[in-house]
C-alpha cells in the first residue's frame, strides 16, 4: 500500500504542479466568465435604446401603443421624402413608414423601414409582432365583436406533474412544474457531457502516462520495485485525483465568476449563458413573468440532490476507473509507434461516443428502452445513468446499475492488468487485437 | 554460501521456450557473468530472479529462501532497457525510486548525499533529467540501482552507451561494491568485459546452460596446448621433434601446438637444443570470446 501511495503522490504532484495544469485550471473558468461577460454585454447592448421615427399614414398608431423599453418611438408628421434624407441629423436611427390602411378586410399590410444598416431577423420579427398587435387591437375595436369576450376566449394551459410515489401510490404533491423538466433536461445534459469529458481527458492522460514510461524505458526499472498492478493502480488513482482537483476548482470558480458577471449585467447575463433549444425556451418562459427566477431557483432546490450528487460521484469514479484501466492497457500495447497504435483506442472510443449520442433519447424518454439499456451496460452507464438521474429513475435501477458497473470495473481492470503487465515489455512489434488477446492468457 | 540458487527453471512464451531447465548457483560475494547471445534467455531469467515474472516450473532460492515480495528490495537491477522520468528533478527522482525500494525519506536523502559527493555532482540536485547528458543520466541510473544498498546487484549490459571514461568509473564502483560484500551478476554478450571483471560465468544459449564455471578453469578446459615463442636470430628450418606441430611462423615468432601425450617442456628442450635464443615463451589460452563462439555455434 505504501508503494501505491508513493506512486499516487508522484503521479498527482508532477501533474498538479505543472504550469500547463495551473493555466488550464484557472483559464477555463476565466474563459467561461469571458463568454458570460460577452453574452451579458450583448444582452445589455441589445437593450440600448434606439431612436425610431415613425411616419404613420394609416393613423392607427398613437403614442400610447408605442410605449416600449427597448426603443424610443417618435410619431412624426414630417413628409417621408425629406425625413428619409435627414433622419440621422435629427437624431434618429431609422425611419418606419406605415402606408395608409383603408380596407380593413385586408389580412396583409406592408410597412417599410429606412436605415443605413439592415435589421437582424430577430429585430424584424420583433417589430412585425409589435405592429401586428397594434393593428389587431385597432381592427378589434372597429369590429362588432366585444373586446372583453374575445379576450376571454384565450386560455393558458399549464401542464404540471403531481408525481406519484412508487411505493404507496400516494401523491407527492405539486412538486414539479415545467421548470423541473427544464432543469432536469439541462442537468441531464450537463452531467452526461461532464462524464464524457472526464473519460476522454483523464483517460487519455493515463494512456499517455503509461506510454511515456514505456517509451522512456523506465518501466522495467519501476517493475523491479513494484508489481505492475500496483503501478497501474497508483497511476489511475493519481491521475483520477488530478481530475477531481480540477473539477472541484472549476465547480468553485465557475459559479463564482458567472455570479460575478451576472451581478454586473443583471439576470440577462445568466439567461444568455444558457444555450440550445431547451434553454431558449427556458429564457422565454423566464421573460414571461416577473418572479420566474425565484420559481426557477425554488425548483432547482427541489431537485433530489441527495440522490443526484452521491450517485453522480459514484459514477464519476466508476466511469473514470473503468475507462482509464482500458486506456492504460491500450497505452501499454502502443509503445513507440504512436500513430500505428491509434487504432487500438477504437474499442474504447466507440462506446463513449455511442453513450454520448444516446443522451438526447434519455431526456426524451427517461424510462424508455434506450435509457434503460444504456444505464445498465457498464460501458455506457457512467454517461447515461448520470443523465437519467435528474428524472428520478427507480431506485432499484440505480442500485442495479451501480452493481453492474462494479462488476464491469472488476472484470475490465483484471483484463487491463493482464494486458498491461505483458504490453509494457513489448517493443518494436506491431500489436494486433489478436496478439493482445493472447497476452491475457500468459502466465504471470 | 550461495546467494542465488537456480534449479530446473523453465519459462515459456507461447510456443517459445525462453528458459529451458536452467540450473546454476551464484556464490555470495562473487562477480558472476551471465553470458549468452542476444535472445538466449538472459533477460527472461533475470526477470524471474527479480520477481518481475514467475517461472513456469523449477524454483529459485535467494539466500536459501524462496523468492517473495521482499526479495526486490534486496536486489538492485539495472535493466538493459533503462530510463528515467525526464521531467523529474535528479534528487526527487532518486528519492522516489529509493522509497519504492523501501528506504525511508531520511535514509534515502542520506544515501543521495553520499553518492552525490562521491561522484562530485552535488550541483545536479535540482536539475531535471532531460537537462543532463546521456553519460550523466547513466550515472544517475547507476545510483538509482544501488541506492538501497542491495545484497545482489544485477547489471544487464551496464556499459552499453557509456563513454570509456564513465565506463571506467562504473567499473571501479562495481569493484568497490563487490569489496563491500555485494554479489554482482553481470549480464552481457561482450566477452572482453566478462574476462576482465568476472570470476565465474554461466553461458546460456537458446534458453539452456551450455557452459558453467570459473573463468580460469573454463579457459584451462578449452585450451588447445598452443604456445607462442619469440626468439632472437634466424629460426631453424627443422625442429627435429614430433612432440609438437608448427601452426604459424612469422619473422621471429612461431606458434606451436604440443601434441597430446607430450609435455610443453619437450618443446622448450627441442628449441634450446636447436640453439635458439628464446626471448619470450607464452601459453596461448583461448579467449572467452573464442570459447563463446565455438560453443554457441556448437
Amino acid at each position: 500500500m505504501d508503494k501505491i501511495w508513493l506512486i499516487i503522490k508522484r503521479e498527482y504532484t508532477t501533474r498538479v504542479l505543472k504550469k500547463s495544469f495551473l493555466l488550464i485550471t484557472l483559464l477555463t473558468p476565466l474563459g467561461i466568465g469571458l463568454i458570460a461577460f460577452i453574452g451579458g454585454y450583448a444582452a445589455s447592448a441589445k437593450s440600448s435604446t434606439k431612436n425610431i421615427a415613425i411616419v404613420d399614414e394609416s393613423n392607427i398608431i398613437n403614442a400610447n401603443n408605442l410605449e416600449s423599453s427597448d426603443a424610443i418611438y417618435t410619431l412624426l408628421k414630417t413628409p417621408l421624402d425629406s425625413l428619409k434624407l435627414n433622419y440621422q441629423e435629427k437624431g434618429y436611427d431609422m425611419v418606419i413608414h406605415i402606408p395608409p390602411y383603408t380596407n380593413q378586410d385586408l389580412t396583409e399590410h406592408q410597412i417599410t423601414y429606412f436605415s443605413k444598416d439592415k435589421l437582424s431577423i430577430q429585430n424584424i420579427s420583433e417589430l412585425e409582432r409589435k405592429f401586428r398587435n397594434i393593428f389587431k387591437e385597432y381592427k378589434l375595436e372597429n369590429s362588432a365583436f366585444d373586446k372583453d369576450a374575445i379576450a376571454k376566449l384565450d386560455i393558458k394551459i399549464k401542464l404540471e406533474n403531481a408525481l406519484i410515489n412508487e411505493t404507496d401510490d400516494s401523491i407527492k404533491g405539486d412538486k414539479s412544474s415545467k421548470y423541473s423538466s427544464m432543469i432536469a433536461t439541462g442537468l441531464s445534459y450537463i452531467m452526461g457531457f461532464m462524464m464524457y469529458m472526464v473519460i476522454f481527458i483523464f483517460g487519455t492522460m493515463v494512456m499517455r502516462s503509461v506510454m511515456e514510461e514505456k517509451i522512456n524505458r523506465i518501466v522495467e526499472v519501476m517493475i523491479s520495485s513494484v508489481k505492475p498492478f500496483q503501478l497501474l493502480l497508483g497511476k489511475v488513482m493519481g491521475v483520477g485525483l488530478v481530475g477531481l482537483t480540477q473539477l472541484l476548482i472549476w465547480l468553485l470558480l465557475i459559479p463564482l465568476i458567472v455570479l460575478g458577471v451576472s451581478a454586473i449585467f443583471g439576470a440577462d447575463a445568466s439567461s444568455s449563458m444558457v444555450s440550445g433549444a431547451d434553454m431558449e425556451s427556458a429564457t422565454q418562459i423566464m421573460n414571461e413573468s416577473g418572479n420566474d427566477i425565484t420559481k426557477f431557483v425554488t425548483e432547482l432546490k427541489l431537485m433530489n440532490w441527495w440522490l443526484i450528487i452521491p450517485v453522480f460521484i459514484i459514477f464519476f469514479f466508476g466511469g473514470y476507473f473503468l475507462y482509464s484501466a482500458m486506456f492504460a492497457a491500450v497505452g501499454s500495447a502502443i509503445g513507440d509507434d504512436i500513430a500505428e497504435g491509434q487504432q487500438l483506442t477504437l474499442p474504447i472510443v466507440v462506446p463513449v461516443i455511442l453513450a454520448f449520442i444516446m443522451i438526447p433519447s434519455v431526456f426524451n424518454d427517461p424510462d424508455g428502452p434506450i435509457a434503460m439499456f444504456g444505464s445498465m451496460f457498464p460501458l455506457t452507464s457512467p454517461i447515461i445513468m448520470p443523465a437519467r438521474l435528474p428524472f428520478d429513475p427507480p431506485i432499484w435501477q440505480v442500485i442495479l446499475s451501480i452493481l453492474f458497473l462494479i462488476a464491469g470495473i472488476v472484470l475490465v481492470t483484471w483484463l487491463a492488468a493482464r494486458i498491461y503487465r505483458v504490453g509494457i515489455f513489448m517493443y518494436g512489434k506491431k500489436v494486433s487485437f489478436k496478439e493482445i488477446g493472447k497476452w491475457i492468457t500468459y502466465k504471470g | 554460501m550461495n546467494i542465488l540458487s537456480i534449479n530446473q527453471v523453465d519459462k515459456n512464451y507461447h510456443n517459445h521456450k525462453a528458459v529451458d531447465g536452467v540450473t546454476f548457483d551464484v556464490p555470495e560475494g562473487s562477480i558472476f557473468g551471465l553470458l549468452g547471445p542476444n535472445g538466449a534467455g538472459k533477460t527472461s531469467l533475470i526477470r524471474i530472479i527479480t520477481t518481475i515474472t514467475g517461472a513456469d516450473s523449477g524454483h529459485v532460492l535467494f539466500n536459501g529462501a524462496p523468492l517473495d515480495e521482499n526479495t526486490p528490495s534486496k536486489i538492485g537491477y539495472m535493466p538493459e532497457e533503462r530510463g528515467l522520468y525526464k521531467k523529474m528533478k535528479v534528487a526527487e527522482q532518486l528519492l522516489y525510486l529509493a522509497q519504492l525500494k523501501g528506504l525511508s525519506k531520511a535514509e534515502a536523502t542520506k544515501e543521495i548525499k553520499y553518492w552525490f559527493e562521491k561522484f562530485e555532482i552535488s550541483d545536479w540536485w535540482n536539475k531535471k533529467i532531460e537537462e543532463l547528458s546521456k553519460g550523466m543520466q547513466q550515472k544517475i541510473q547507476f545510483i538509482a540501482t544501488v541506492i538501497h544498498r542491495p545484497r545482489l546487484l544485477i547489471l544487464d549490459e551496464p556499459f552499453s552507451g557509456l563513454d570509456p571514461l564513465n565506463a571506467n568509473l562504473i567499473k571501479d564502483e562495481i569493484y568497490e561494491l563487490n569489496k563491500q560484500g555485494i554479489t554482482i551478476i553481470f549480464s552481457t554478450h561482450r566477452m572482453e568485459q566478462v574476462e576482465e571483471i568476472c570470476e565465474k560465468i554461466v553461458l546460456i544459449d537458446k534458453g539452456r546452460v551450455i557452459l558453467e564455471g570459473d573463468v580460469s578453469e573454463i579457459k584451462e578446459r578449452f585450451k588447445e596446448n598452443k604456445f607462442q615463442i619469440k626468439a632472437n636470430g634466424d629460426l631453424p628450418k627443422i625442429y627435429g621433434s614430433d612432440a609438437f606441430d608448427v601452426l604459424e611462423e612469422k619473422d621471429q615468432e612461431v606458434i606451436f601446438r604440443v601434441k597430446e601425450g607430450h609435455n610443453p617442456n619437450e618443446l622448450l628442450t627441442a628449441l634450446i637444443n636447436q640453439g635458439l635464443q628464446i626471448k619470450a615463451y607464452n601459453e596461448m589460452l583461448p579467449s572467452l570470446n573464442e570459447i563463446f563462439i565455438n560453443q554457441v555455434r556448437g
